[in-house]
């Protein structure tokens, strides 16, 4: 909910401010009463929170002389002059946002809010420094030329007030009628579609027919023959005749029809299908995270499935079935009004029924299928770590789980059946019924002379197939309601817009150097910041190694040079160039990644060595084997290049397969190399030969390597330490190690480790405060 | 079990410096629950500018009055965990869903991005993330009204 830009911004005098200047409706009055003449508003925050952290708004303007606020829960407003050695601050923790007012003798005041307004709040920061600066040195506003955006430090195009690559998330919910948006699938086969209509339509008024003619031939033939006339064989045979062949047409035409539907239906599923995962594949790391394995599989697989059910039969039946009640309800006002009245009477109240069945039935199928994943889900956890519920000895424990999930959905089940078996014998004891109603109104008519025992027939014969038809068409509710909301987890996925976009004005790059440059580059996941204010350059072709504990945030900043995650404040450059605007694919195609844990596809070693370029020649395989030291083993194994590697790549070892790994990203020859804890998983033999083959493959490329072994890492240039998502030391390693700071003590740390395979130290230096009970 | 030998105290700056009992000073020293939504009361741990453990105490109760009305100054003006009781609205059953809720912290809005930010603490406690990152806290579904079960029940 940042600041929307106020229409009438535009009446203001053209200024070169990026924000809009005009404070909500609701402040307008009680703030501008507060501002002196000429006092002009420069910037200003609305905050909601009070300090007590209690939802209450309140304001903060800033204006060309002075800070002016009112705080959540105060009614006094306060101003502070703007003056040297003020500075503002801002923090966050876990989605509350901080802003301090601070001078040289300590803090004045403080406001918070949660991080919605953290925009606004960047650019009161920004705003107050310009001011200050202004006010104190007399001189005017010095304001640097190109306008950023005060969170991501992008440039903000011209006329754009907001920064197009900050605003992207969308906050609307997709509408109730999710299934018509299954008509963008629908598209390419409408002529197919609008063929299988006319067909339903033809077939639907053959089937009407045989009823229509039991009325002559109650009338013509029977009725005439027990009042003492003989039976006319002609005409007999005609209306049999006419029986016949309408049975025969509405066959054949409702065969076309459903082939022709069924196909049609089966390619929209295969299209939902594919472009779904395609869509998939393309989200960003950040979406795969958040979501279960089972629960992506359930929708892809079933739910796609079930798409195509209610598309192929569910609603195939319904277009039916209302074509037959509209043109039976036309047949039975032709041939006698008031008793059609009468038939079609009970019709609003099964419409009716419907209705009220649809919304609880809705919510239930909606409950049954996110039950439904939580059972898939618990399989997807539980199976992989199988060894580790094995070696913990709790399979009990996971059998519970599993039990459990499988109860909450029967009792889900349970709860949904009672409204879904009331409904079906209502449908048919309402059948009966009408029946009834038809019969008496129907002999009613006839002693009265107004009717014939044929209309009657007829009508008990139509009424017949009338609410049969009525019964199968509430089934539509539970197949609508299950379709739609698969439609909806399938558009949930195809809605997700990637937090990794493809740029809309792709910049190409034609020969990559290799330099990489974050500026004041920052993650946030969830409200937790990981990295902030990285700042680093890495020159074309030099080796960096990452150095820190764990969770110090290496890996995160990797991500983010590979755009698995787009920065949340700050840039990423390549050779000068924003990552994000360069095309995801081509940006990764300059990009090598050897990971810990080298992941193996099922295929030929040689298919997993051209992964990332699958028409290698059989000669470059090879060759990108050899250079990774991989070789000689491939030749050892019974097929060779051609052996076979399971999903897990089984039957290889962990160096052999972190080779084939260290093959592959040689295979693409990309400028840019990443080694993410590339020989922290295997032994010190195996690390040595990992090792000389990455010798070869960091030659001439920009390497950014992270190791906890800092041995590992004596060849790089330079050796970049960060703790707590920050850069605290840059240098080599004897810089480093003459400067004593955070690289000496990991150095030492892990040279007593290794030396002397010393049990941890006693932590001398650790403060020692409050005894943690024993 | 645990006694306090550190001093702590708040500086101009409205940071909290402890003195531990060698005479180390921490500036900007952060008190974290160990367990803030099981027991919030039982274990405290003071953290250093630096991300170091400076101080730990088993319960809040065990600190003297002086420190653990400082303490829970800092952390009540830290913790943002609105306890939702009444969901007012929502503005559709599919996300992302804007819904208007009354919580202990008072009325708001938040933005649910999607079904997978509900996560289940147990089998009556929820814990909400709306979209900028703020928790919102269930502590016991069956104690909301209908309307906000039934509201709420759509999206579990």
């Amino acid at each position: 909910m940042t600041p929307r830009q106020n229409p009438e911004a535009g009446i203001e005098p053209a200024t070169q401010l990026p924000a809009d200047l005009s404070l909500p409706p609701h402040w307008k009055s009680e703030a501008g009463a507060q501002l002196a003449p000429g006092e002009n508003i420069q910037a200003w925050l609305e905050t909601d929170l009070d300090t007590r952290l209690y939802f209450a708004p309140g304001l903060i303007v800033l204006t060309e002389r002075r800070l002016l606020a009112r705080g959540g829960s105060e009614l006094e407003w306060q101003s502070w002059p703007l003056a040297a050695g003020q500075r503002l601050e801002h923090h966050d923790h876990a989605g509350v946002g901080l802003l301090e007012l601070v001078d040289e003798r300590g803090r004045v005041a403080v406001w918070r809010y949660t991080l919605a307004r953290n925009l606004a709040a960047l650019r009161v920061i920004g705003e107050f420094d310009l001011h200050r600066d202004s006010c104190v040195s007399g001189q005017p506003v010095q304001r640097p030329d190109d306008s950023n955006c005060p969170k991501c430090k992008t440039p903000i195009p011209p006329g754009e007030d907001e920064c197009p690559i900050c605003n992207r998330e969308s906050t609307v919910a997709p509408s109730t009628w999710t299934l018509f948006r299954l008509s963008r699938f629908a598209r390419p086969y409408r002529w197919q579609l609008f063929m299988g209509f006319i067909l339903t339509l033809a077939s639907t008024a053959a089937q009407l027919v045989p009823p229509y003619l039991t009325m002559p031939l109650m009338d013509n033939v029977l009725i005439p023959f027990q009042n003492g006339q003989p039976i006319d064989w002609e005409l007999v045979s005609m209306y049999l005749g006419g029986l016949l062949a309408a049975a025969i047409v509405a066959w054949g035409l409702g065969w076309v029809r459903t082939y022709i539907l069924s196909l049609v239906s089966e390619r929209i599923g295969r299209d939902l299908r594919t472009q779904t995962y395609e869509h998939l594949l393309g989200l960003s790391l950040e979406y795969f995270g958040g979501k279960r394995t089972g629960d992506l599989m359930a929708r892809i697989g079933a739910e796609t499935d079930r798409i195509n059910v209610f598309l192929s039969l569910d609603l195939l039946n319904f277009a039916t079935d209302v074509l037959m009640i509209t043109m039976t309800a036309v047949i039975l006002f032709t041939i006698n009004p008031w008793l059609a009245l009468v038939t079609l009477l009970p019709l609003p109240i099964i419409g009716w029924l419907i209705h009220t069945v649809r919304e609880r039935l809705r919510t239930g199928f909606e409950k049954i299928d996110r039950v439904w994943a939580e059972v898939t889900n618990v399989l997807a956890d539980t199976i992989p770590g199988i060894r580790v519920v094995k070696a913990f000895a709790q399979e009990k424990r996971e059998g519970d789980r599993f039990r459990a999930a499988n109860e909450h959905n029967l009792a889900m089940n349970d709860k949904l059946n009672k409204t879904w078996s009331v409904f079906t014998p209502t449908v048919t004891l309402l059948t009966e019924v009408g029946l009834l109603v038809v019969w008496i109104f129907g002999i009613w008519q006839i002693a009265k002379g107004d009717s014939t025992v044929g209309v009657l027939t007829a009508f008990l014969a139509y009424i017949g197939r009338f609410y049969t038809r009525l019964d199968s068409m509430s089934r539509i509710v539970s197949a609508t309601q299950r379709a739609a909301s698969s439609t909806k987890r399938i558009f949930d996925i195809l809605d997700h817009v990637s937090s990794v976009p493809e740029p809309s004005k792709p910049v190409h790059l034609e020969k990559v150097t290799g330099q990489i440059e974050l500026k004041k580059a920052g993650f946030r996941y969830g409200t937790r910041a990981v990295t902030k204010d990285v700042d680093l350059v890495i020159q074309p072709g030099e080796m960096i190694g990452l150095v820190g504990h764990s969770g110090s945030g290496k890996s995160t900043l990797v991500n983010l040079i590979c755009r698995f995650y787009d920065v949340s404040e700050g840039q990423v450059l390549i050779d000068g160039v924003d990552v994000r605007s360069v095309p995801v694919a081509e940006f990764r195609s300059h990009i090598g990644l050897v990971l810990q844990e080298p992941f193996l596809f099922f295929g030929t070693i040689a298919e997993n060595i051209a992964y990332g370029k699958p028409h290698a020649s059989r000669a470059e395989i090879i060759a990108a084997a050899r250079a990774a030291h991989a070789h000689e083993f491939i030749l050892r194994l019974p097929h060779g290049y051609d052996s076979l590697v399971g999903e897990r790549g089984q039957g290889l070892s962990g160096g052999e397969r972190q080779r084939i790994s260290i093959a592959r990203a040689l295979l693409i020859d990309p400028r840019i190399l990443i080694l993410d804890e590339a020989t922290s998983a295997v032994d010190t033999e195996t690390e040595k030969e990992i090792q000389r083959a990455l010798d070869n493959l960091v030659k001439g490329r920009t390497t950014i390597a992270i190791a906890h072994r800092l041995s590992t890492l004596r060849k790089a240039d330079r050796l970049v330490v960060m703790d707590r998502g920050k850069i605290v030391e840059i240098g080599n390693h004897d810089q480093l190690m003459a400067a004593e700071g955070h690289y000496h003590k990991l150095y030492m740390a892990q040279a007593r480790n290794v030396d002397t395979e010393d049990p941890e130290p006693a932590a001398p230096n650790l403060p020692k405060t409050v005894a943690a009970s024993a | 079990m645990s006694t306090a030998s550190f001093q702590l105290a708040r500086d101009a700056y409205g940071r909290l410096v402890l003195t531990s009992e060698n005479g180390e000073r921490h500036e900007g020293v952060t008190p974290v629950r160990a367990f803030p939504i099981a027991a919030p009361d039982e274990g405290i741990s003071l953290i250093s500018a630096e991300g170091h453990e400076v101080a730990w105490a088993d319960r809040v109760a065990d600190l003297p009055p002086a420190v653990r009305a400082l303490v829970e100054d800092e952390l009540a003006s830290r913790e943002f965990v609105p306890e939702i009781d009444r969901i007012i609205a929502v503005s559709s059953f599919a996300c992302p869903s804007t819904w208007q809720v009354s919580t202990s912290r008072g009325a708001c809005e938040l933005l649910l991005k999607g079904e997978e930010d509900i996560r289940r603490l147990s089998r009556t406690q929820l814990l909400i993330a709306d979209s900028h990152g703020v928790q919102f806290l269930v502590r016991d579904l069956n104690q909301l009204d209908r309307h906000s079960r039934k509201l709420l029940d759509r999206f579990l």
